[in-house]
């Protein structure tokens, strides 16, 4: 009769999370990419506050290379949710601080949100960041707690982390410093979609299988887009694909699938044979340890 | 399906993470782009073979040092359960990245070397389990390929842990002969030891009862949240937000709000922003009272039946995480749940060897990693109860105001 299973369990460790950031942090904020796990947190802050209103806004940082997509169904869910929304531009950083855009063919602008994020948190003095990061995604992660203290650096400090025991988490910080919190650690990309399909979650339409013209690079399809540059090598070809994760155009590479609905993407999921960071993300293959260091460095 | 927490103690010469890699790999919860980068990384070690062990080191200075050092999470699934693994690290030294792990276990793996038999390390190992409350333990003897697959060896090893056993009141114990790196009894049954009878360690994970370990006797609902909507709809509108640590919540209950000891009844209950009529631990609810009384973060509701102890006095095993020693009479900040509450660490009775069990009077000092039996006095009266009775509201953490750090995990007695 009292029975619980393993997505109630997920979803209750979730909403206790961040109810104890509502109680415990004076300025925190969530952070929203438009991405699938962030879309999963907006619908447990829902099951953690309503009736009553959020106790933090929406954080967006933008780095203008997104999926015009992603970017419609984010204002969309903020007119539904009636919450607030910020928007940080990476453009506007790039261009008040004189930050060098990075060069090449997929010039992606993944490293310069580090700086528009710690420019926002400054800016609005939030002490907690929330964000949708899972530690299945890599081995980093694995490794962070959920309630991270970054210093005013926004860096990540993997050796002086605090011991984090029982459910209790201890967000005490010093003036400058902040915590990222991460809800849905214990999750991983199936339990996510499990969980989606059981909400009844709506989700982006780049999740689900179109057709997009593609360039094939180092066996993965990248969008044709204004951010990546086309070389006369290129072979541009019309491709059925979905996304598995939503990052920027320039640094998200789609699958090729037919998946159309919900339940055929979870299949695709169960029967795949690479991660998901590895299958879109062309960012983290450049070092075996890309993401302790970026985190290192204040990302997310 | 449902979901199962366990830790794996041990170190990399136990074939700890060897062991971790073949649960993940046997299970296919390791995708080819991951088992490429071990290939990698594993060629880089000159000896040509993938070293599981690589899967779980992640970060630089784990893998530049081949060892273990923070607790690090690892999930899989098989059809009939999700698995949330806390990878702690073995050695002495890092007894209080174990204590972390276990605190959230419902299982424990103790790694023997069947070479080895029952060393200190094993024997640390189940004190720290049997100490955190965890109910299960598997005995896992490894490396039986070393030792030509004998039965003698493991029957040798199950009569040795049984005094440990037997020592620690350890109840729910399965031992299971294995060879990580050969995959026996791991997930496949061996055809090396026909001699054992049952079951493989992943059978024995997939269907271990352990949903009957929730308390649903005492209800614990520590106030995280106050939601007040304050629209003209909802105007009166006051929920207690939390979540249900143990026990049962019925609309109409009588209920206590501590430490103050206020009374009310429940006027209603939401789940996931949905009315019920009642709802369970762990569930996270939004509790409205009959009454209109003074209730913030931090406290405990409870039925009025079933009382917790309100108290500003009382004992704790504490095991100290910080590298600063601990000093009796500093004052640290206490969190039980959302509660924080000034304290201080009074006298200091024993000192607990978590090697042998032994008690050690009066110590001069404590240090990282000790584990002392003090008295906790605290500013204001605390609701709480015996962790071996309630792990929920029986635990709690000191902070260090200076640092803001976690330097104490307290076992409430």
């Amino acid at each position: 009769m009292y029975s619980f299973d393993y997505l109630d369990q997920l979803e209750s460790e979730a909403i206790h999370i961040l109810r104890e950031v509502a109680g415990q942090f004076e300025r925190p904020a969530l952070l929203f990419s438009g991405g699938k796990d962030s879309i999963t947190l907006v619908r447990l802050a829902e099951k953690a506050f309503r009736p009553g209103k959020f106790p933090f806004p929406l954080v967006h940082i933008d780095t203008g290379h997104n999926f015009p997509e992603a970017i419609d169904f984010r204002d969309q869910l903020v007119q539904r949710l009636g919450e607030k929304l910020i928007v940080g531009s990476v453009e506007e950083t790039i261009n008040e601080k004189k930050l060098t855009e990075p060069k090449g063919k997929f010039a992606s602008r993944n490293a310069l949100q580090t700086y528009t994020l710690l420019e926002v948190i400054e800016k609005y003095g939030f002490d907690a960041c929330i964000g949708g990061a899972r530690r299945d995604e890599e081995k980093a992660r694995a490794k962070e707690r959920i309630f991270s203290v970054r210093n005013e650096f926004g860096q990540w400090e993997p050796k002086l982390q605090r011991p984090e025991l029982w459910n209790i988490y201890n967000g005490r910080i010093s003036k400058g410093e902040n915590v990222r919190v991460f809800p849905i650690s214990n999750w991983t990309e199936l339990d996510v979609w499990n969980y989606i399909r059981r909400e009844k979650i709506e989700l982006p339409s780049i999740y689900f299988s179109h057709e997009r013209n593609c360039i094939s690079f180092q066996d993965q399809w990248v969008a044709v887009s204004p951010f990546v540059t086309i070389d006369e090598d290129d072979h541009i070809e019309k491709r059925r694909v979905r996304y598995r994760t939503v990052g920027d155009m320039t640094c998200t590479a789609a699958v090729e699938s037919n998946a159309s609905t919900i339940d055929e993407i979870i299949n695709e999921i169960i029967a795949t044979k690479t991660s998901e960071r590895g299958e879109t993300r062309i960012d983290d293959k450049v070092s075996e340890a890309a993401m302790e260091d970026r985190k290192k460095n204040g990302y997310f | 399906m449902d979901l199962l927490r366990l830790i794996t103690a041990g170190s990399v010469d136990d074939g700890k993470s060897t062991l971790i890699g073949r649960l993940l790999y046997d299970s296919k919860s390791i995708m080819i782009d991951q088992l490429e980068a071990i290939g990698k990384q594993s060629r880089n070690k000159e000896n040509g073979e993938i070293d599981l062990a690589l899967l779980t080191d992640g970060l630089r200075a784990e893998r530049e040092q081949g060892i273990t050092i923070d607790v690090a999470y690892k999930y899989f699934s098989t059809p009939k359960r999700k698995f949330i693994l806390a990878d702690a690290p073995g050695h002495i030294q890092y007894t209080r990245n174990m204590v972390t792990g276990a605190s959230n276990a419902d299982l424990a793996i103790i790694l023997i070397d069947a070479r080895k038999g029952v060393i200190e390390q094993t024997k640390r190992h189940s004190i720290i389990a049997s100490l955190l409350g965890i109910k299960h333990v598997v005995v896992a003897i490894n490396k039986m390929d070393l030792v030509n697959f004998s039965e003698d060896v493991f029957s040798n090893i199950v009569v040795e842990y049984s005094r440990v056993a037997l020592e620690l009141k350890l109840k729910d114990i399965k031992y299971i002969p294995i060879s990580a790196l050969l995959g026996d009894n791991i997930v496949e049954k061996s055809d090396q030891m026909n001699w054992y009878e049952g079951e493989t360690l992943l059978h024995w994970l997939e269907t271990i009862q352990v949903n009957r370990d929730v308390n649903l006797k005492d209800a614990r609902l520590p106030v995280q949240y106050v939601i007040r909507p304050q629209t003209d709809d909802l105007h009166d509108y006051r929920g207690y937000a939390g979540k249900i640590t143990s026990g049962i919540y019925k609309v109409g209950d009588k209920v206590s709000v501590l430490p103050a000891g206020l009374e009310s009844t429940i006027k209603s209950i939401e789940v996931g922003g949905v009315g019920v009529k009642e709802a369970y631990a762990p569930q996270g609810a939004v509790i409205q009272l009959q009454d209109d009384i003074d209730i913030s973060r931090g406290d405990l509701i409870v039925k009025s039946e079933n009382l917790t102890e309100v108290t500003q006095e009382f004992e704790v095993l504490l095991t100290w995480m910080d590298a600063k020693p601990l000093k009796p009479g500093n004052k640290y900040l206490l969190q039980l749940n959302s509660k924080q509450v000034m304290s201080v660490v009074k006298e200091i009775e024993f000192k607990l060897d978590v090697n042998t069990l032994e008690k050690l009077q009066l110590p001069e000092s404590v240090g990282l990693n000790d584990v002392v039996k003090a008295k906790i006095k605290t500013a204001s009266p605390v609701a709480i109860d015996k962790y071996s009775v309630n792990k929920a509201t029986g635990s709690a953490i000191l902070i260090d105001e200076t640092s803001h750090s976690t330097v104490g995990a307290l076992l409430i007695q």
